[in-house]
């Protein structure tokens, strides 16, 4: 079986852009457990609402103004979570925590049902993203080109707050050993509170920019919330380096074994991510060492 | 200064702490000396916050200490812990900076460069990572991080655990500078002989309860009590 290079370019693109919506959704997902030792399995709920927040913004104001208010009000949504839910659970025990968040999906799911119904919402890619450009021998969509220039630059704030500033350093420090670090006078909580929305915005900022490429259904949540969790714990938890090599691998293997080994796509990411387990169960980059 | 009365505390349903009262003096060195298990290091996690105050009270200045971490350090305390509690993901530049922004003030007693000054062998690890020093390191820099803080009260926990004699003499020395500059301590310590010559006061704990109170020059004298609860 031989591939032309047009055929690779445009697998590799297919790829990148998967593994940036991953990594929009996993990097939220990975810092808030790494820092608060919270699993929030409901985060998969918050991709779901920005995308619908996004398509109903959209409809008033166009796709920009989605854009830019879907993950604010997604954040929104996360304030109302960790005031009313999260902030009593934070000492009750990974159990606990995973069985409201998990009852969290089935009621975030509904709510969703109630004020949006159940029918698929379309959300189109604005004028300015529209169509096709020419690049590298294919014929690619500048909106999924588009997503992972986002999810690159993204990528690289976010390399930048955590790495080398001020808020970054707490932010690790805290991941490291919260304890420590509230007795050298950091309001962890603080902290934990200004992460958590920033991690639910992101969600929301994958929701919206993933509805244009598929179609806006209530349970977008629940299918995007598997592949997040094995990102993160291939990746390893708590980390920027984990989260972004754990989206990158799920992201070719899965786009490259649909094309290469089809019969053998829906098993391969799960066969790695049993390999990882057994060789590194800690992840291949986890936060702490 | 720092008033302890009557506190019982532990860890989850194991009490450790039985009614344990004592009391640091501003300007003073407390050592809390005692066998492994008496409840030393609980008792500096009370203070701290870290584990719950089961019964009694702790005033700090005059003041019921708060029940948070975060509020324990902003009222003036500085903690040294057992394990150092080096941050990995931070290099040692990032380890002082995170404490040293903000406690600064205007006119801080304790800037970067005094705790360089202080320790300079931090100074040629700046960009190292917190888990590539030597033991000596780390406890330098939990130290230097902790005056980073400004406090009004250093409390130390067993500063000298692991490290090498010529280590522990240097930093027997610098917690003598800091002494004679005035800064209150507190140190729970193993080693008798490094205890007693920096403190002004000593309790023993035995079992959850301060057994024995008095200065470092009687606790030298008292080879009764040295043999009953230090097995010294």
């Amino acid at each position: 079986m031989t591939h032309d290079l047009g055929f690779w370019t445009l697998q590799t693109l297919n790829a990148l852009q998967l593994s940036m919506l991953l990594f929009l959704l996993s990097i939220g997902l990975t810092v808030i457990f790494g820092l608060m030792h919270f699993v929030n399995l409901a985060h998969g709920s918050l991709y779901a609402m920005g995308a619908y927040f996004g398509a109903s913004l959209a409809a008033v104001g166009g796709y920009w103004l989605g854009f830019f208010l879907a993950p604010v009000a997604v954040a929104g949504v996360g304030v109302l979570l960790y005031s009313g839910l999260i902030k009593r659970m934070r000492r009750s025990g990974p159990m606990a925590q995973v069985l409201v968040t998990f009852g969290l999906i089935f009621a975030l799911l509904d709510l969703t049902r109630i004020f949006w119904g159940d029918l698929a919402l379309a959300l189109d890619a604005p004028a300015l993203l529209d169509g096709r450009v020419a690049f590298l021998g294919v014929e690619y969509p500048i909106y999924r080109l588009f997503v992972i220039v986002l999810g690159l630059a993204i990528f690289g704030a976010l390399a930048f707050v955590l790495g080398r500033t001020q808020i970054g350093a707490m932010i690790r420090a805290g991941v490291d050993n919260d304890a420590m670090a509230a007795c050298l006078g950091i309001n962890v909580e603080r902290l934990f509170f200004v992460v958590f929305c920033v991690g639910c915005a992101l969600a929301g900022l994958a929701g919206v920019v993933a509805a244009p490429l598929l179609s806006v259904t209530p349970e977008m949540g629940l299918q995007i919330l598997i592949p997040t969790l094995i990102v993160i714990v291939i990746g390893g938890l708590g980390s920027l380096k984990g989260a972004i090599a754990g989206s990158m691998i799920y992201g070719f293997v899965q786009t490259f074994g649909a094309v290469l080994a089809p019969q053998l796509a829906s098993i391969l990411i799960y066969a790695l991510l049993a390999a990882v387990l057994v060789i590194k169960p800690v992840g291949l980059f986890p936060a702490k060492g | 200064m720092l008033e302890v009365t009557g506190v019982a505390s532990g860890y989850g349903e194991t009490q450790v702490l039985h009614g344990l009262s004592l009391e640091a003096w501003a300007g003073r060195v407390l050592a809390i000396l005692g066998r492994n298990g008496a409840g030393k290091s609980t008792t500096l996690k009370t203070i701290m916050g870290l584990l719950p105050l089961k019964s009694g009270q702790i005033m700090f200045d005059g003041k019921p200490i708060p029940a948070r971490p975060f509020d324990v350090a902003k009222s003036g305390i500085a903690y040294v812990p057992e394990t150092r509690d080096i941050f990995p993901s931070l290099s040692v530049r990032e380890n002082l900076e995170i404490t040293e922004r903000r406690f600064g003030g205007d006119t801080p007693d304790w800037t970067l460069e005094r705790v360089l000054d202080l320790f300079p062998r931090l100074g040629e690890r700046m960009n190292n990572g917190g888990t590539q020093l030597s033991g000596g390191e780390q406890q330098m820099l939990a130290i230097a991080r902790a005056l980073l803080m400004n406090p009004r009260l250093l409390i130390l926990d067993e500063p000298t655990e692991g490290l090498a004699p010529i280590i522990v003499k240097m930093i027997h020395d610098k917690l003598q500078e800091l002494k004679s500059d005035g800064l209150s301590m507190i140190i729970v310590e193993q080693n008798f002989g490094f205890a007693t010559s920096l403190a002004d006061d000593v309790v023993v704990v035995g079992k959850g309860q301060v057994v024995w109170t008095g200065s470092a020059e009687e606790i030298k004298c008292d080879e009764h009590a040295q043999h009953t609860w230090l097995g010294v």
